[in-house]
């Protein structure tokens, strides 16, 4: 027999037989546990599975589900519009500029969210005379209004950083580079620096964004109908324990479609730079 | 009608007393959290760089489902479920029992999970950066993997880890303020009840979310202390 050969010979040796280590018992025993638990969970939202409170309470979820959505999204929205003026004064030189952009960013990521809510809508409130007397009250009444004002403000501190974060991380030979060319400063910024910024920035702010998802179910708190509100609401009428379950798998639903999508962007986006 | 520094005394008049108790339940939540979070996320991160698949799947669903929970609606399933949970077991051997969750250890195992999953997430890309020599090395002085593991993988990837966990401590120092949902008697249902009780809402939360941020200062002062400690040990060396 010559070495030089048949493809039998260049076959790697067979692998050897894996074993029951510890690690994969305690794996299987793992997955089993997680698949008895999904299991039970399909086996009790089956069992009570009732049709009228279904019907009664189904509709409110898709409207919680809408308030929800629509809360975030307006919110991200007024956030990213705040938050170019607030990262252009972090960036800036000017004492006075950056330490009140650093002030408001400090405050809004240093303290809960659900303090800056309560702020708003209950401490706010506590001005009615005044705030009425600016005809400013019809605003700060409604507790959707509140949790917008105070989400988008509280989203523009996290996304002021996000921005300034992605536009420091461009080599500042590119402004350089653009000014040579004859750019000015804002061609510069919008042809050169912000699409190679929107790479760095995107999975930030998909985080904020799921954060934001996440983050929206307080507003229950203060009385606003979100999906996390109906959930309170249908579960302090029945008593049903499965109100809360139908809002985790909904809540589950929304983020990992979310994070997914913002997987498969990262990869449309960075296409040019796999090779 | 009393001044707002007679509301922020101490003492019967005033309501700083009341405050200070929340302060003082809101830094034990945490405080309590915090080693339970870290253990489990370190377990979870083991679980999910091992080579077997099926450890890996467990942490991952692990990861998937309690970062993709709301906290709160994780605090009302631990709160709400795990009173009906154990009244069901309980109601197995005694008919008539009843059974009521501390809100504060239904606090601490919703943060601990909700951090944990978070935590696991940086153990991992820290046990990532840490070259597969490193374990080869201790193989090769005849280190046990548990001694290797101890002596010379852990003091590495705490350095590794130590921004991002401080980070997830400042996250669960602001995650507390959900407890006051469920009654826990922390900072903000202190001054909620304050806010209530006197008609001066923006004082009082002004007053809260001015304590959130004198713990969020210290914390940072903390973290930069342990930070500092930590480069110097490895100095000496």
């Amino acid at each position: 027999m010559s070495a030089a050969g048949t493809a039998l010979d260049e076959a790697p040796p067979p692998l050897p037989p894996r074993g029951w280590s510890g690690q994969r018992i305690t794996g299987h025993i793992l997955v089993a546990l997680w698949i008895l638990l999904a299991v039970g969970l399909v086996w009790f939202l089956v069992t009570s599975w009732n049709l009228p409170v279904v019907e009664k309470y189904g509709p409110g979820y898709l409207y919680g589900l809408g308030v929800t959505v629509g809360l975030v999204a307006i919110s991200i929205v007024i956030g990213a519009i705040l938050s170019i003026p607030v990262a252009l004064g972090r960036m800036s030189k000017n004492p006075v500029f950056s330490g009140l952009a650093y002030a408001y960013v400090y405050f809004f990521r240093g303290t809960p969210l659900l303090a800056q809510t309560f702020l708003v809508y209950y401490g706010l409130g506590a001005f009615r005379p005044e705030l009425q007397s600016v005809g400013l009250w019809w605003f700060f009444r409604e507790a959707w209004y509140c949790a917008v004002f105070a989400f988008s403000l509280n989203t523009a501190a996290y996304q002021a950083e996000m921005l300034r974060g992605a536009i420091e991380s461009v080599p500042r030979g590119q402004w350089e580079g653009a000014a040579s060319l004859g750019l000015h400063k804002l061609q510069t910024m919008w042809k050169v620096i912000l699409p190679q910024a929107a790479v760095v920035a995107l999975r930030p702010y998909g985080n904020e964004v799921i954060l934001m998802v996440k983050g929206s179910a307080i507003v229950s708190i203060i009385t606003v109908y979100d999906l996390m509100g109906i959930t309170r609401f249908t579960y302090s009428r029945t008593f049903d324990f499965q109100s809360y379950l139908w809002a985790a798998v909904i809540y589950l639903m929304i983020v990992e479609t979310l994070r997914h999508g913002i997987e498969w962007i990262e990869r449309r986006l960075t296409r040019h730079l796999k090779r | 009608m009393p001044g707002a520094w007679t509301l922020l005394s101490w003492g019967p008049e005033g309501w700083l007393d009341d405050i200070a108790y929340g302060v003082f339940v809101t830094i034990s939540l945490a405080l309590a959290t915090l080693p339970v979070g870290l253990a489990v996320g370190f377990l979870v991160a083991l679980a999910k760089q091992s080579s077997e698949p099926s450890l890996r799947l467990a942490g991952n669903v692990y990861t998937t489902i309690f970062r993709g929970l709301p906290e709160l609606l994780t605090l009302f399933l631990v709160y709400f479920g795990g009173q009906i949970g154990l009244q069901k077991l309980f109601q197995l051997f005694d008919p008539g029992a009843t059974v009521d969750v501390s809100a504060f250890v239904a606090g601490m195992i919703a943060l601990g999970v909700v951090f944990s999953s978070y935590a696991s997430e940086v153990f991992l890309s820290a046990f990532k950066a840490i070259p597969k020599g490193q374990y080869e090395g201790g193989h090769a002085v005849g280190l046990t993997a548990w001694q290797t593991m101890r002596l010379v993988v852990l003091p590495q990837l705490i350095r590794i880890a130590l921004p991002g966990l401080a980070n997830l401590w400042l996250i669960l120092l602001k995650d507390t303020a959900l407890v006051s949902a469920i009654g826990l008697s922390d900072i903000l249902r202190q001054t909620s009840i304050a806010a209530r009780v006197t008609k001066h809402a923006f004082l009082f939360f002004g007053f809260a979310t001015l304590v959130y941020l004198v713990l969020s200062v210290i914390s940072s002062f903390g973290i930069r202390a342990i930070e500092r400690s930590v480069d110097n040990r490895d100095m000496r060396r």
